[in-house]
């Protein structure tokens, strides 16, 4: 039987390995997702093979954990994604907590466990632990239920270092004497640095914060697996920490920035950097007037960012869109890499109302015809237009990739009020001569030009 | 089984794992990335066998916290996954 269950989990490795693969293009992706929840299904079948379980427990926990995960996944909105994996994200890792403690607490009175075992039990707690807080403060930030500035206080990286430091001390403890203290302290110290860790991050990063616990949740799961000498934990553990630091990776490329530059630099505050003083003003311009620009454009491009989000204001714009499209207007949708608050976010809200594949265009293939543009629409993004990445060399920002709408003919800013963007930078574009702004709601004022055009 | 082939494992997945998403198109990095944490949801095998142990006590509770948690983690993180990707594929068909 034994064997019979590691080779189910083979199998099962493999079909994660193929799901992760196909879920790399987008042609396979749904179907890369079914194929892994396949070899999820195979490796639990796979364990209750064994048998001489305790099944009434067993049946409870996936009944229980199936009906409340199945039913947040379909009621959940698309606005509402980014807090809802950070969610998830901590359950796997306290889970990984759990399956860690329960070893141990499985153990007591079979005397002291071996060595690598308690290492691994030290190491899934400290992983699962700082995933769940962090996740969990990422939820509170991202679902606006605590502010999402940067939260910092004096010492806060002597004291997160001094944290770690305890860990690590108390995890040698726990693997010379197997004192069930130290472990107790561990759990409680790793809950601490999770909170602390992500407390000074602000929204603006949450696309990295978020890619980064991802790769922790899997690391916690495959210290697990070590816990349990399990392969299939491993290797599905480790293929999930794999992916999650590349994204993490390609979000800090995307922001011009290192990992340990937003885990441990609160942005703006450690260069003292300010940018540049701006001259001349900001200029408004009417709906009624705007709608008289859009109505000659040849070529248009949307810039979504967060604000879209906040405003829930996609399935509008798509609307605009669609009319500028039979209106004669070439539309695109230009998408930052780290637009909104995940990897993706705007990608997912736009697919949401049903915004056709092909308009969707990454940064790097619309800025070469920007200057052939004769209308940028920027809704709620800022940072990610702020041309002084490009040019101010003072500037906290510079060397930033940005979407270059300031070359465009025209430049219709959508903003809520004259404040500054998550970086509280001034944005340079909205000062420029080819700039005007929209103030207001943007999904009102987006509602508002699509009434325009039907008069 | 013995913990050098273990960290042999560990070591090789890693590597594919690099090699399998050097390029993602960023409009699938969102399901790319709740995809794999659904994966991460892995650890419900160790779950299981924490809260099925007969031997109950401390451990058991643990296992069950644990199990509830990451079928939660598995259930939902696939599903939603899945709502995401159906919303993609409609497009230009």
């Amino acid at each position: 039987m034994d064997q019979l269950i590691n080779i189910a989990y083979i199998v099962a490795s493999v079909l994660f390995i193929f799901g992760i693969k196909m879920l790399g293009s987008a042609d396979t992706a749904r179907r890369g997702n079914q194929i892994s929840a396949l070899g999820m299904l195979l490796a639990v079948i796979a364990t209750l093979l064994a048998g001489g379980f305790d099944w009434t427990w067993i049946i409870a926990g996936l009944v229980v954990g199936g009906v409340i995960g199945g039913v947040w996944a379909q009621k959940v909105q698309m606005t509402g994604m980014p807090e809802l994996v950070a969610l998830f994200n901590g359950f796997g890792g306290i889970a990984s907590l759990l399956v860690g403690w329960a070893e141990e607490a499985h153990y007591l009175g079979e005397g002291k466990m071996p060595a690598v075992t308690s290492v691994a039990v030290a190491l899934a707690i400290l992983i699962g632990g700082i995933t769940f807080t962090g996740s969990v403060i990422a939820y509170l930030k991202l679902s606006g239920k605590m502010s999402g500035s940067a939260t910092v206080f004096a010492g806060q990286k002597a004291i997160n270092a001094l944290i770690l430091v305890a860990i690590l001390v108390l995890s040698g403890v726990f693997v010379a004497s197997g004192q069930v203290w130290a472990l107790y302290a561990i759990i409680g110290l790793s809950l601490l640095l999770g909170v602390l860790g992500v407390l000074p991050i602000g929204g603006g990063d949450m696309p990295v914060v978020i890619a980064f616990l991802n790769s922790c949740s899997g690391l916690a799961a495959s210290a697990a697996g070590f816990v349990i000498n399990n392969n299939v934990l491993i290797v599905a553990g480790c293929l999930v920490g794999a992916s999650g630091l590349i994204l993490t990776v390609i979000m800090c490329k995307a922001m011009n920035r290192t990992v340990s530059n937003v885990f441990f630099g609160s942005f703006g505050a450690a260069t003292g950097k300010t940018g540049a003083q701006v001259e001349g003003e900001m200029k408004a311009i009417s709906v009624e007037d705007a709608f008289y620009v859009l109505e000659a454009a040849q070529s248009v491009v949307f810039v979504p960012g967060y604000g879209m989000a906040v405003a829930q204001a996609q399935h509008a714009v798509k609307e605009l869109g669609q009319i500028l499209e039979k209106n004669g207007a070439e539309v695109r949708f230009a998408i930052h890499p780290v637009a909104g608050r995940m990897p993706g976010h705007m990608n997912v809200l736009l697919a949401e109302a049903d915004v056709p594949y092909e308009q969707l265009c990454e940064m790097d293939d619309v800025n070469p015809i920007m200057s052939t543009v004769d209308v940028a629409i920027v809704i709620g993004a800022n940072d990610v237009v702020n041309p002084a990445a490009a040019e101010d060399e003072s500037s906290p920002i510079y060397g930033m990739p940005i979407i270059n709408v300031h070359e465009a003919r025209t430049v219709f800013a959508l903003k809520r009020g004259q404040g500054a963007g998550f970086s509280g930078l001034v944005n340079t574009l909205f000062f420029r001569e080819n700039c005007r702004m929209i103030y207001g709601d943007a999904k009102q004022t987006m509602t508002d030009l699509v009434a325009q055009f039907k008069d | 089984m013995d913990i050098v082939l273990l960290l042999f494992i560990f070591v090789l997945a890693a590597f594919l794992g690099f090699e399998l998403i050097q390029k993602v198109p960023s409009q699938l990095h969102t399901p790319l990335m709740s995809g794999s944490n659904a994966i991460s949801g892995i650890t419900i095998v160790g779950a299981l066998i924490a809260a099925g142990n007969v031997e109950g006590g401390l451990g058991q509770w643990l296992g069950f916290a644990a199990l509830v948690l990451a079928t939660i983690n598995v259930v939902g993180g696939y599903l939603v996954t899945d709502r995401m990707l159906g919303m993609f594929k409609k497009k230009g068909k």
